[in-house]
């Protein structure tokens, strides 16, 4: 497989901020790649920095084998981007928008548009203005779409969309990944990236923190157990990565790091297991355990030590 | 709860975001207002000189529409002609953007609807809007009249003048809280309350011109159309004449009628609706949008349409008064003197339009200025990120901008000069060659625009945050050197910054190739160093 993207060692600093510091990513042909993070963590400034807008102080980018701000025009020819703050034109119609943006990319598929109007169910002939803010996004989704490149490179593209058009956009994202399209999808709405992504990377501070498959990120983080055993367990709380245990006789609960599974299931045979139900890690609970670190200081506390909060959540 | 619960509380709320905006409007009007008391006793020294200028002005109908009526030779009568219509225009304007910019423009943005969901009454919002609006125009009133006083003018004048000018405000304030309800957005508000405006001044430039004249001269009677309008009105109190008084009883009739039509409205729409349909727009683009250079000139041909109007308008005025301008400026050797130095000619008829074309031609250099900072404002709202993503390089998004100004600015000293020539053409004679000479003489200032183009054009690239203050300060810089560096015997190497002190004085002087040649190799020299420094930086949202 080859790499439609990638980003090596970014650095990207305004003033005293250091948006950007040292960070990785690495979007192969063809995949969807989810990129997570927190409000602030650098997310829109990679893109901006992959789409040429802006310069990187240090690290190197590359588009589609292209430099980014070098060949930026060249390369805008192959890809559609959908920026997560879309602000139109408040005199121009969304008709006009849609075709503007598709003709100084290179042109647009016009079946494609009508297409994508209807499933958006998008009204091209009003005026910008009149817009709410998830139609705004509407337009933009509907002129990337409808064109006929190689990369999308999305921005927390639903934001304002109801969950109606948020199915209509997955499925569009199914489709372009159906046609072998490239597309790095930033988003908050982690459902939509565990629906959707192949590959996700976490990022935080600037830096990139997680990348992976999800069944990788998986590995790294614990399953959620709970059993009923014939004789009352012992010894549990003792095992090696098993955390929040909560024992009462024959029943228990508790969380255990995926790497460790298959030890504390052995002995949880022991007791005669009658029933258990086990949790997977839900990406939400990748990304709180990253999240949920700046709450609780320590920056190396990598997967041993999950909040109360985050158990809770899992369960 | 009432209707009106909770407008204390915005009131606070448009006072605050108002601190600084409100202060400097009415600082900048008292001081217009009082600065023009020195100008008329410098430049009409005694009784004799006022009385011809009366009789001038009384007699000139560009006279009567663009200055008003006269009301005899006192000193403060002439200085109310010289300057109650240019106030009141101003105050009439400060009234209608503070009232949309508290209502339709809260509306447009969602601010109304927070507001709207804590325990404030439906009509609190509105209310606000208008208390606020002539709470400003009372302080107006007394500051205006202070500095009249201040003066040595006659106290109960200068009480009539302050009130006058307030009262077309307030009348206006009430006119924009109609147009805010009938508009969607806060633009169509307010450019609907500045039609009423320019409505108003018509409707009294016609009555001023057909009313007659008595007091062997000295004295306009207008005619109906100027008591419909609320600037008429204002005018109508004649500050250090009559001091009519009784005429606020009809500003006060016309504010109550217009608030209750506009509490009438805001009761029967819903928040954020206005009464005019939203229009609809095509569902595919036309060819010609889909273009860089397309999408510039959609972004600014309607700001170019307005200029073209208020050019046409302004040169078609200078050009039919120069005609009367022996009698005008022959009334005052002091005004004769300064043209001679502004212009520099013996041919007082050539000094005037080399005058007033390098004024117009500064006038195209605003509208230059604000149709480049477009590019600043695509900028910062967003908007020229999606399109700097397509295939479009930044040069050629710059370019496309730079065209449509350039052009832009082009057509409008073209109309400039043949407005002027041909209205002068027509009330002297010779309309020929007036307007081939005086659109030479327009066309002679575009390189000097340009030249403040390509500086826009450098700062834009350079230090885009600031690129709004600096390039209107240059444009300012420029305005004052034309206007006063020769009056107060700047130094050359000042006067040399503003491009326009080396263009030649047509039509007094010849056209020469040399400095316009010069001015224009500056012009692309600045601009292709903007384009290179924009196209190395980051965007600055």
């Amino acid at each position: 497989m080859t790499v439609a993207l990638s980003v090596t060692s970014l650095v990207k600093t305004f003033g005293r901020t250091r948006a950007l510091d040292g960070l990785d990513l690495e979007v192969r042909t063809g995949e969807v790649h989810g990129f997570l993070g927190p409000n602030g963590s650098g997310k829109s400034t990679t893109i901006r920095i992959l789409l040429g807008l802006l310069r990187a102080d240090a690290g190197r980018a590359r588009l589609l084998g292209g430099d980014p701000w070098r060949d930026a025009v060249t390369l805008h020819r192959r890809l559609a981007y959908v920026p997560g703050d879309v602000n139109l034109w408040p005199n121009l119609s969304g008709g006009e928008a849609i075709d503007l943006f598709g003709r100084l990319r290179g042109g647009l598929v016009p079946a494609r548009r009508a297409e994508l109007l209807e499933r958006f169910a998008l009204d091209p002939t009003m005026k910008c203005r009149a817009y709410s803010k998830g139609n705004r996004q509407k337009v933009a989704l509907v002129a990337a779409f409808a064109s006929d490149v190689e990369v999308f490179i999305l921005d927390e593209p639903t934001s304002g969309l109801d969950p109606l058009m948020e199915a209509v956009f997955r499925d569009t994202v199914a489709t372009a990944k159906d046609n072998g399209r490239t597309v790095l999808l930033s988003s908050h709405v982690l459902a939509e990236v565990e629906a959707l992504a192949d590959h996700v990377s976490i990022i935080r501070d600037g830096r990139t923190v997680e990348s992976g498959t999800l069944a990788q990120l998986r590995h790294l983080t614990r399953t959620a157990i709970s059993v009923q055993t014939d004789r009352p367990i012992t010894g549990l709380e003792r095992l090696a990565g098993v955390h929040n245990v909560n024992l009462s006789g024959t029943r228990a609960s508790f969380d255990v790091d995926s790497a460790e599974l298959d030890r504390a299931l052995r002995h949880l045979v022991g007791f005669g297991v009658r029933g258990l139900t086990s949790t997977p890690p839900t990406l939400e609970e990748l990304f709180l355990r990253h999240y949920g670190k700046e709450n609780h200081g320590g920056k190396e506390n990598h997967g041993t030590e999950p909040t109360e909060q985050l158990a809770e959540r899992v369960r | 709860m009432s209707a009106f619960t909770g407008t204390a509380t915005l009131v606070r709320l448009a006072l605050r975001r108002d601190r600084l905006q409100l202060p400097i409007w009415l600082l900048a009007l008292t001081g217009v207002q009082a600065s023009t008391v020195p100008t008329v006793l410098g430049l009409y020294t005694d009784e004799a000189q006022r009385l011809t200028l009366a009789t001038a002005s009384a007699g000139s109908p560009v006279s009567l529409v663009f200055n008003g009526i006269v009301s005899g030779t006192s000193i403060g009568a002439t200085v109310m002609t010289q300057s109650f219509l240019t106030v009141a225009v101003a105050v009439a304007l400060m009234s209608t953007l503070c009232v949309v910019r508290h209502t339709r423009q809260n509306e447009e943005t969602g601010r109304a609807e927070m507001i709207g969901s804590g325990v404030v009454g439906r009509h609190a919002g509105l209310t606000a809007a208008l208390l606020v609006a002539v709470g400003a125009n009372v302080v107006l009133a007394l500051l205006i009249a202070l500095v009249l006083i201040g003066n040595d003018l006659p106290v109960t004048g200068s009480l009539v003048a302050g009130a006058g000018l307030a009262a077309v405000g307030v009348a206006f304030a009430a006119m924009a809280a109609v147009t805010a309800q009938i508009a969607r957005t806060a633009r169509g508000a307010n450019g609907m309350a500045a039609a009423a405006v320019g409505i108003a001044f018509l409707l009294r430039a016609v009555g001023d011109v057909t009313g007659s004249v008595t007091d062997s001269g000295i004295r306009n009677v207008s005619a109906w159309p100027s008591w419909l309008s609320p600037i008429g009105w204002g005018q109508q109190m004649r500050p250090y004449d009559e001091n009519n008084w009784w005429v606020l009883g009809l500003l006060a009739v016309a504010f109550a009628a217009l608030v209750w039509l506009a509490f009438t409205l805001t009761a029967h729409r819903d928040v954020g609706a206005g009464l005019l349909p939203e229009r609809h727009g095509p569902p595919v683009a036309p060819r010609p949008l889909l273009s860089p250079l397309g999408l510039g000139w959609r972004l600014q041909r309607a700001a170019l349409l307005g200029w073209s109007v208020a050019v046409v308008v302004l040169g078609g005025a200078y050009g039919g008064v120069g005609n009367e301008i022996e009698d005008l400026i022959g009334s005052s050797d002091r005004t004769a003197e300064l043209f001679e130095q502004l212009g520099g000619g013996e041919n007082l008829v050539d000094t005037y339009f080399a005058t007033t074309l390098g004024i117009l031609g500064l006038l195209c250099t605003g509208y230059t200025v604000q149709a480049l900072l477009r590019m600043r404002a695509e900028e910062t709202s967003g908007s020229l990120e999606p399109v700097l993503a397509t295939a479009v390089s930044k040069p050629r998004w710059m370019l496309s901008h730079l065209t449509v100004a350039a052009l832009g600015t082009t057509v409008l000293l073209l109309l400039a000069g043949l407005s002027t020539g041909l209205s002068y053409g027509l009330v002297a004679g010779g309309v020929s060659n007036s307007v081939i000479d005086l659109t030479g003489a327009a066309l002679v200032q575009a390189p000097a625009a340009l030249a403040l183009a390509g500086f826009v054009a450098v700062v834009f690239g350079l230090v885009p945050r600031v690129a709004v203050p600096l390039s209107w300060t240059a444009f300012a810089v420029c305005l004052l050197l034309s206007q006063l560096g020769a009056l107060l015997g700047l130094p050359e190497a000042v006067q040399n910054l503003s491009p326009f002190t080396h263009l030649p004085q047509v039509p007094v002087a010849e056209v020469t190739a040399t400095p316009l040649i010069a001015l224009l190799a500056v012009a692309v020299a600045l601009t292709a160093t903007g384009i290179a420094l924009f196209r190395r930086r980051d965007l600055a949202p």
